[in-house]
């Protein structure tokens, strides 16, 4: 026992001693950060930019005024004394950014032959701005001719957002938080199991390679080897994610003290800036606040930890069994990928249907499992399904890491030769 | 008794017996040599007696009890014909991670770490990687590794390939060391002559089996052939007698076998008679390697796969 701990060591300091580790355990999040500065900014300069925008009204939908909304900072300025076909070539040269024309038809009637003139398409937000400018000028008007006010009107109009509640609890279910949450966990984990796999493939083969590996099992089992390994790197990775989460979390606190836009409510501002950004924030927190914390963690560090081993120990056995030879690797480690990525697929379709039989399958078979339940995980998962996929995935990690033990262990002292499926079968159930 | 038994060891692959009933014994201090052209299963042997292998049948006992791999293997130093470190690990950390895992504490494995590479003019070497070191840099260090924990038996498996004159002689000192503080040497090599130096003992296998086990002397004495150099001041005009045939003249130097039923005195004494001077007159021994070859030829080299019935 002592020996593992003893190998667990060594694979830990010599991955987070070097270079490389430095580089990327801080340049990621610093990658992130930079990511998300530059998407802020793109939303605030669409957000604030003063456009100037020319009109030429020829069915007087607005009468020369404007009402438009607060949060609208473009300047409309209304022509009379210009074609449209000349504006329309020259409205750039005239200092202004886009040109909408109404042409001189019954607009009540018709109102999808406004147009508007821009160099290149318009952003989203912008367009939605003007839009809603001749929604609401259009309104108005036919307010007008029903003899009807403005008020009369409020006190007509419904405007019904359902809450939807789900499960037992009967908590708040806000799905798109939910499902991005349990995206990302899902993502976090195929993530984890490809990066952390390959590199315990590639710290495997280099022990055979270098020859070091018979020098070894000559002082350590070739399972606390192996295992040892797998526990390292998992630490490595652990470690890793720690400091991600910890600068990741620590910058945005550093840049929002500097810059005011920089929190929570900044990037569904700039995202979607005709929505009503304290509505979005409080259903961020209340989506944010139905999330069950604890279960969640607890699934999510109970897959990380089952989907880890499961493929660590595979892509260790894959790693003892090829030779130098780059192309051989790439051969073997394609069926072992395979599940992962087919994880990950059915994981996306999980948010648009969590109980369709696919994903129902996918989660509770032990090789896409830690992927697809952690992305279904929001959706209220029966907790047989929850019970079975869990022990599957167990019973799943106590086989493959014994058969991975076995091939392991035989493949690591063979050299020159090339390992067929067929023999890492038979290597796998031959006593020892 | 015995550092070790191996009795009746037997490991049969689908392909071929790699080890097919071997025996030998070997005692504390002694260094023994394992001899057998490529593929006649040392390496396997090795393994089994290593603990990374088991054997199929038969019995080891080390130092008086059944082999136990867990335990025992603290007691064992191994140096495979493939040498390998790790390239990027420290070599001062690389020495010190292997002693520790043949059980020392991380005190004294630092201790005995120094105390080899002062022996071995290695201090320098502390901080550098291994991939920074020539091919016989890396071979001290690895016999270094090897030895540090002071094993009761040390198996070298071709130690002195790579390796100059002066560093081979460095390690052959401490295997003579090591050897006399009670540790028990079992060396594989296909160098005949640094059996012979070195040696004791030896056994010799071929296609799995064990085809000769003795001292060096007596093996040699087994396969003596009567040959003897004779030294003359002139050599006489015209040999014939019964009692030898010469085989070989070199200058006054002759070669002789000596026929069935005559002994040495018989050759002097024709030579007294012929009047000539005698200079020498000394036994020719087969070497091990005249050995190895006599008795591995007419097998092919690398041997043909056979079907385990």
């Amino acid at each position: 026992m002592n020996k593992i701990l003893l190998v667990i060591q060594r694979e830990y300091l010599v991955r987070v001693q070097k270079k490389s580790f430095l580089l990327t355990t801080i340049g990621v999040p610093l990658i992130i950060i930079v990511f998300y500065a530059i998407m802020i900014a793109i939303g605030a300069s669409g957000g604030h930019e003063k456009s100037k925008i020319a009109v030429i009204d020829e069915a007087n939908l607005f009468a020369g005024g404007m009402e438009k909304a607060k949060s609208d900072p473009s300047e409309y300025v209304f022509l009379n004394n210009v074609s449209p076909d000349s504006l329309k070539v020259k409205y750039k040269k005239l200092g202004y950014d886009y040109f909408l024309y109404i042409p001189p038809v019954d607009i009540l009637q018709n109102a999808n032959s406004i147009e508007l003139y821009s160099t290149s398409t318009v952003a989203v937000a912008q367009k939605s701005r003007i839009e809603k400018a001749i929604n609401n000028a259009i309104e108005l008007k036919r307010l007008q001719s029903a003899n009807l006010s403005r008020e009369q009107y409020r006190a007509i109009k419904s405007d019904v957002s359902i809450q939807n509640i789900t499960g037992k609890q009967q908590k708040k279910g806000i799905a798109v938080v939910a499902s991005v949450v349990a995206f990302v966990c899902g993502m976090l984990i195929y993530i984890i199991m490809l990066i952390y796999g390959t590199m315990v493939m590639r710290g495997v083969m280099e022990e055979k390679i270098s020859r070091i590996a018979e020098v070894m099992v000559s002082s350590v089992r070739p399972f606390q080897l192996m295992m040892g390994k797998i526990i390292g790197i998992g630490a490595v990775g652990l470690t890793q994610f720690s400091i991600w989460i910890i600068l990741i979390i620590g910058l945005r606190f550093i840049l929002s003290a500097f810059i005011p836009a920089f929190d929570l409510s900044a990037l569904p501002q700039g995202a979607a800036a005709t929505a009503d950004t304290s509505d979005l924030q409080t259903a961020l927190r209340v989506g944010l606040d139905s999330i069950p914390i604890g279960m969640i963690s607890f699934c999510f560090i109970f897959y990380f930890l089952g989907g880890y081993l499961l493929y660590a120990s595979l892509f260790a056995a894959i790693g003892s069994v090829v030779s130098d030879d780059q192309n051989e690797a790439q051969q073997m480690v394609f069926p072992v990928m395979m599940p992962i990525v087919l994880g990950f697929v059915i994981m996306t379709k999980a948010a648009a249907e969590p109980d369709s039989p696919l994903v129902i399958f996918g989660s509770i078979f032990p090789l896409t499992s830690p992927v697809v339940m952690v992305g279904r995980i929001m959706y209220d998962v029966p907790i047989s399904q929850l019970i079975i996929s869990m022990l599957l995935l167990v019973l799943s990690v106590l086989f493959f890491v014994w058969l991975s033990a076995k091939i392991y262990r035989t493949g690591i002292l063979m050299y020159g030769k090339k390992v067929s499926w067929k023999e890492m079968i038979k290597w796998a159930f031959r006593r020892s | 008794m015995n550092r070790l038994e191996v009795k009746h060891l037997k490991k049969y692959y689908t392909s071929q017996k790699a080890v097919d009933d071997i025996s030998f014994t070997l005692a504390p201090g002694s260094i023994f040599g394992l001899l057998g052209p490529n593929g006649a299963g040392k390496t396997t042997l090795i393994r089994m007696i290593t603990g990374i292998l088991f054997p199929d049948d038969g019995e080891i006992i080390f130092d008086g009890q059944t082999f136990n791999p867990n335990k025992d293997i603290a007691h064992i130093g191994y140096m495979p014909e493939e040498k390998g470190l790790y390239k990027k690990m420290k070599i001062g950390d690389q020495a010190i991670y292997l002693a520790q895992l043949k059980g020392l504490s991380k005190a004294d494995a630092l201790e005995r770490v120094k105390q080899w590479f002062v022996k071995f003019e290695m201090q320098t070497w502390w901080n550098k990687k291994v991939e920074d070191l020539s091919k016989g840099m890396q071979q001290k260090l690895q016999f270094v590794t090897t030895v540090l924990n002071d094993p009761k038996l040390i198996i070298l498996d071709e130690p002195f390939s790579g390796l100059d004159p002066v560093n081979s002689n460095l390690i052959k000192d401490e295997i003579y060391k090591l050897a006399q503080k009670g540790s028990s040497i079992i060396f594989s090599t296909h160098r005949m002559e640094q059996v012979e130096e070195i040696c004791d003992h030896i056994v010799l296998v071929n296609k799995g089996q064990k085809i000769l086990d003795g001292s060096v002397t007596a093996v040699k004495h087994q396969f003596k052939e009567n040959i003897f150099a004779i030294g003359l001041d002139s050599n006489p005009p015209n040999i014939n007698t019964p009692v030898f045939e010469v085989i070989n003249t070199k200058g006054h130097q002759l070669v002789l076998k000596i026929n069935e039923g005559y002994k040495p005195n018989d050759v002097l004494h024709y030579f007294l008679q012929q009047q000539a001077g005698i200079n020498s007159f000394h036994e020719i021994l087969p070497s091990l390697s005249d050995i190895f070859i006599k008795l591995v030829e007419g097998t092919p080299l690398t041997r043909q796969f056979q079907v385990t019935a």
